[in-house]
């Protein structure tokens, strides 16, 4: 029989942060996103609650648990908060490749201060010419010596301006056949010729810092080259399908989620007609349809992180999770709006917030349809008779 | 120096508006409500932490409650707390705030038989359902101690177990100063501090920390002073007060009613000023 209910731990996680998310971050969300101000502040009190570091192993200072609870802790943030929730998913993103890529030293010199929330990080890959298109990045690293002379641009960068570590991929030769080799180098944020570029101005997801990342003849010294030379790009690409995928799939479901809540208290507390527009069919339509999407998002998005916490290959399973649940976040922002009528679309109530989050969720993690082809991919391989 | 904290499972109270009081037994229905650790009774369990912070010991959580109570104790003992005795027993149903502190006692002694004596107890001044302020002072009486509620401050210094510790008594226009030797009871107010969050850590370790369950067998208790039986409060008759308002209907043309009601405002001693606005 297949078990769709959580352990005991996980739902004392789940009450623990979402105690210190609805003291914390939900009294702030709206102003964050006004002012569109990414709240770093938070960081060393989320690390020492656990959530910055919730699935790292104990011995480099987290709390050793999985990718269940991961994602958890980012439904619950996105609830109140999409922007904060993708700021600290980008932290989990870098700090996953690191745990996926870096030597033992590597991880022992910066995992302890991404996880009690002293540094923040991020992970810098997309480049102007577009994330689709992984391998055809035009930064570059040569060897210089013992060491490397990193050159290059990244665009649309989360936490590109606040984090202390970035790691970020760059082409370092060719393969026989000419097709580019990445790797990946851990860069610091005193690193002379690294740092932020223009910061970009988003309709949703704000709260969060994006924009360019420049590295203008930055000179790397050996061991900041994270893994095997020439190996970075499935390091990137397994962050970006496994936890970046995750997290917006788990985002869209906080958004979810938020828009049920608002709707329904919303929908008790209005009176039409001298009564609650509660007792209105049409608006339980809407309600009702809120909450297919949100259960059917939410076992699509756990199931793909109780699979990666097994060991097993779960690229596809997140790809239907973000494909799904981020077109449903955005359906559901848009019954919250109808539902509220001219409220819904002022910013006194959050879902007018809410809807941009979603929208501005759409490309992050890659769009709709490169997760179809990733989906359809593994269709016309797994189900050929 | 070993603290023991008395804690309460009280209703979540964004859902009172789901408690109905039985009409019979005139006891609060409290089944299918969520419930929470009582706040004040967190403040207890963050003071027992930040004493144990500086003087060492350990923190035993008491709490009387159906088995369901286990849920709650074990978020406290993600807090930090390092032990956690459930009194839980049919018999020790219904009982009032005597009842319950004679039950609480039987425990805290049959835990102080087992292992060390405590040096503190601590509790929420009031449970934010009961709100009777009695556990502390009862308990502090039935176990011969010293015992001050309503406390918004303990300092705490030297090194070294203390011998006594210095409290601050919220008073209406200000606060008393006391030095209370130990043993003690000391029921806190919310104000004393703000409860730490929860960690995942916390959470990971809370389950394998030492948990007892006291049943009546296990405490032995003279069973005329546990449950109903023992509970010399008993609730009087329930009623909703009417809260309507009177009313009264005017009739005429508009300038007679403006004029009645100019005259009524006048009689009940308002005086119209011709400016704009009222006083009286």
């Amino acid at each position: 029989m297949v078990d769709f209910t959580f352990t005991e731990d996980q739902e004392m996680l789940r009450a623990a942060f979402r105690e210190f998310i609805e003291a914390e971050i939900a009294p702030h969300a709206a102003k964050w996103d006004a002012d569109d101000y990414c709240p770093v502040e938070l960081w060393p009190k989320m690390g020492e609650v656990g959530m910055l570091g919730i699935f790292v192993p104990e011995e480099l200072g987290g709390a050793g648990l999985g990718h269940i609870e991961r994602v958890m802790v980012i439904e619950e943030i996105a609830r109140h908060s999409a922007g904060l929730a993708i700021a600290v998913f980008t932290h989990h993103l870098c700090m996953g490749a690191i745990l996926d890529g870096a030597s033992e030293d590597q991880k022992k010199k910066y995992m302890p201060s991404l996880c009690d929330g002293s540094k923040i990080c991020g992970l810098a890959v997309t480049e102007p010419g577009g994330g689709s298109d992984y391998m055809g990045q035009k930064t570059t690293g040569v060897k210089d010596g013992e060491g490397w002379i990193v050159n290059g641009r990244k665009c649309f960068i989360t936490n590109g301006g606040p984090a202390d570590i970035t790691v970020c991929t760059a082409v370092t030769g060719q393969d026989d056949r000419g097709r580019n080799q990445l790797s990946c180098f851990i860069f610091e944020k005193e690193d002379e010729g690294f740092g932020p570029g223009r910061k970009e101005h988003k309709m949703g997801l704000r709260g969060s810092w994006t924009g360019d990342v420049i590295m203008d003849e930055v000179r790397l010294s050996a061991d900041r080259l994270m893994g095997a030379e020439g190996k970075g790009a499935g390091v990137g690409m397994k962050a970006i399908g496994e936890i970046g995928r995750a997290s917006m799939s788990a985002i869209a479901c906080g958004i979810i989620r938020g828009c049920i809540e608002e709707s329904v208290k919303f929908a008790n507390e209005r009176v039409l007609y001298g009564k609650p527009i509660s007792k209105i069919q049409a608006i339980q339509f809407h309600i009702a349809e809120m909450r297919m999407w949100y259960e059917a998002s939410r076992l699509l998005t756990y199931r793909a992180a109780s699979l990666k916490d097994k060991g097993q290959p779960a690229i596809t399973e997140f790809a239907m999770a973000k494909g799904f649940s981020v077109d449903m976040s955005v359906k559901a922002s848009q019954n919250a709006i109808e539902l509220m009528g001219g409220y819904g679309v002022m910013n006194e109530y959050p879902v007018e917030r809410f809807h941009r989050d979603a929208l501005a969720s759409i490309s992050s993690g890659g769009t709709t349809e490169i997760q179809k082809l990733i989906i359809a991919g593994d269709t016309l391989r797994a189900f050929t008779a | 120096m070993n603290i023991g904290v008395l804690v309460k499972p009280v209703p979540d109270p964004e859902q009172y508006n789901s408690i109905t009081i039985d009409p019979e037994t005139k006891r609060l229905n409290r089944s299918g409500v969520p419930t929470i650790v009582n706040p004040s009774d967190k403040c207890a369990v963050e003071a027992a932490l930040k004493l144990k912070e500086k003087f060492g010991g350990k923190i035993v959580i008491f709490t009387m409650a159906p088995p369901d109570g286990r849920e709650k104790l074990m978020e406290v003992l993600a807090m930090g707390a390092d032990e956690a005795v459930l009194v839980s027993d049919r018999e020790f149903g219904g009982a009032d705030t005597l009842a319950t502190s004679y039950t609480l006692v039987k425990a805290v002694e049959k835990k102080s038989a087992e292992s060390e004596s405590f040096d503190l107890i601590l509790s929420g001044n009031e449970s934010a359902d009961g709100a009777t302020g009695h556990v502390p002072a009862q308990v502090g009486e039935m176990l011969g101690f010293n015992h001050l509620s309503a406390i918004v401050q303990i300092v705490a210094e030297g090194e070294g177990r203390p011998d006594s510790l210095t409290v601050f008594q919220k008073i209406e226009n200000g606060k008393n100063e006391f030095e209370i030797k130990l043993p003690a009871v000391i029921g806190v107010t919310r104000d004393i501090n703000k409860p730490r969050y929860t960690s995942a850590m916390g959470v990971i370790k809370a389950k394998k920390k030492p948990f007892d369950t006291y049943d009546c067998e296990a405490l032995s208790p003279d069973k005329s002073r546990i449950g109903i039986e023992g509970s010399p409060t008993k609730a009087g008759a329930i009623f909703t007060p009417d809260t309507g308002r009177k009313s009264e209907e005017l009739s005429g043309s508009p300038e007679e009613i403006a004029e009645e009601l100019v005259k009524r405002i006048k009689a009940i001693g308002v005086t119209i000023n011709s400016g704009g606005g009222c006083r009286e």
